[in-house]
């Protein structure tokens, strides 16, 4: 080998190596490759894996607030629909009851009236008979004093028979007069 | 500096020997030089910044978090996860860690004054990493299929003609044991190495033009020599860069292939 260097530094070749260089190269190279592999590369390995994992983490935590966002916006919808509902069948319910207020209301007007009515047409009746009586006792009245007036007076004289008949007429239609306004 | 340069009207090349300063101190046949210097100070550099830079190892990062990361992330993901894949590109992180920056480091030692010496250019440094690769691929395949499938993986490529065998198996080994990891050394040394060269050649043509022709002829050819320096220097800059980068993508891309289920 020491022949050999000493060969090559006599034809100095560029490409003979020196021994010594080549140790120190060794030795530098393998130390840099302890410090790398013992210190840097995990390092660097290990930051790459918090980020992941931090951005993971970050992915997983939306997502869940994502679900809960919806899940609550689901029950709200829920809420919201069966509100919706009730409110429909309140109104529902408020019109069936309404309507059934207002017939009732129409049902006892109807009776109302038709009782109205009828004691008006019972009132009239009575008058109706009160009348009926009183005219058949007065048309008697007049009747008998009608005779009476005829059979009193001398039937010979035709002038005074007339004035007679006329009289009583008169007093008919004075009479008539009389009720009628009365009525 | 370089006594050649003042021998008037004669321009000497600048020479191996320029790229290798004498030694700062010996003991014994062990000399400590500028090139061993330099290779520890880039395992300094490069441990202190990453470990500086992720000191705080924040969730959000700073600046300077982001940068390591960035620098971390393109040796993790482009070369180790994309290449090697998914599955098995873990254990070889650290690795493709190392070899990228200690040679990136290592090759823009190059491009900075005052240190101005990429240390692959010196084949010991460059043999010393590609023979580390190659124990750590073969030693892989070794691993995952056994010697004698993963001897028949690297030799024997599948769907070809059984008598074609005679010929490729001696031609695939020579191929994928020998000349690989050769090539594998030599292609970032010789790039260092030229590189280097080219930059010293550019340089010893301004001064020799400058200090010994003179006039104005001198000036103005030192002048052509400062523009070819740097652009020479930029080029460099680039392939240092390049360098560091193929070096490890191709030891990806081996890891891959002894990985590799199949042939």
């Amino acid at each position: 080998m020491n022949a050999l260097v000493l060969a090559a530094e006599e034809a100095k070749s560029p490409l003979f190596p020196d021994r010594w260089e080549m140790l120190i190269t060794f030795i530098g190279f393998v130390i840099l490759l302890f410090i790398a592999f013992k210190f840097i590369v995990p390092a660097f390995e290990k930051v790459y894996k918090d980020r992941a994992d931090a951005i993971e983490g970050g992915l997983a935590k939306a997502k869940a607030a994502q679900a809960e966002a919806k899940a609550a916006r689901d029950e709200y919808n829920q809420q919201l629909e069966s509100a919706r509902l009730e409110a429909q069948k309140i109104r529902e319910e408020a019109r069936s009851e309404g309507e059934k207020i207002l017939a009732d209301f129409k049902d006892r007007a109807n009776l109302e009236s038709a009782r109205i009515t009828e004691n008006a047409h019972k009132a009239i009746e009575a008058e109706r008979a009160a009348a009926v009586v009183s005219l058949r006792d007065e048309v008697g009245t007049l009747a008998t004093q009608l005779a009476s007036k005829i059979v009193g007076e001398s039937l010979n004289d035709d002038d005074r028979a007339n004035r007679v008949v006329d009289r009583f007429l008169a007093d008919l239609d004075a009479e008539q007069g009389r009720t009628g306004a009365a009525r | 500096m370089n006594p050649a340069l003042r021998i008037p009207a004669e321009f000497v090349a600048p020479s191996t020997e320029d790229a290798h300063l004498p030694p700062f101190f010996e003991v014994g046949s062990f000399a400590f030089g500028k090139q061993s210097l330099l290779i520890l100070l880039s395992v300094v550099l490069i441990a202190g910044l990453f470990m500086f830079l992720i000191r705080r190892r924040a969730m959000v990062p700073s600046k300077g978090q982001y940068v390591g990361e960035m620098g971390y992330g393109l040796v993790r993901n482009h070369l180790g996860r994309d290449i090697i894949g998914e599955k098995d590109f873990r254990p070889y992180v650290p690795l493709l860690f190392s070899f990228f920056f200690f040679i990136l480091v290592n090759n823009l030692f190059g491009s900075i004054p005052v240190l101005q010496l990429p240390t692959l250019s010196h084949p010991g440094s460059a043999y010393v990493l590609a023979a580390i690769a190659y124990v750590v691929w073969v030693g892989v395949g070794i691993k995952r299929h056994g010697l004698g499938h993963f001897m028949v993986k690297m030799t024997m490529p599948p769907d070809v003609p059984k008598f074609l065998y005679v010929i490729l198996i001696p031609l695939e080994f020579l191929s994928n044991m020998i000349i690989r990891p050769v090539t594998h050394a030599l292609r970032v040394f010789a790039t260092m190495f030229a590189g280097h060269m080219a930059i010293m050649v550019a340089a010893a043509f301004m001064a020799y033009l400058a200090t010994e022709v003179g006039g104005v002829l001198g000036i103005a050819g030192s002048g052509f020599g400062l523009v070819l320096g740097l652009f020479i220097y930029f080029l460099e800059v680039l392939i240092q860069i390049l360098q560091a980068y193929i070096f490890t993508l191709l030891f990806a891309v081996y890891v891959q292939g002894a990985l590799q289920e199949g042939h």
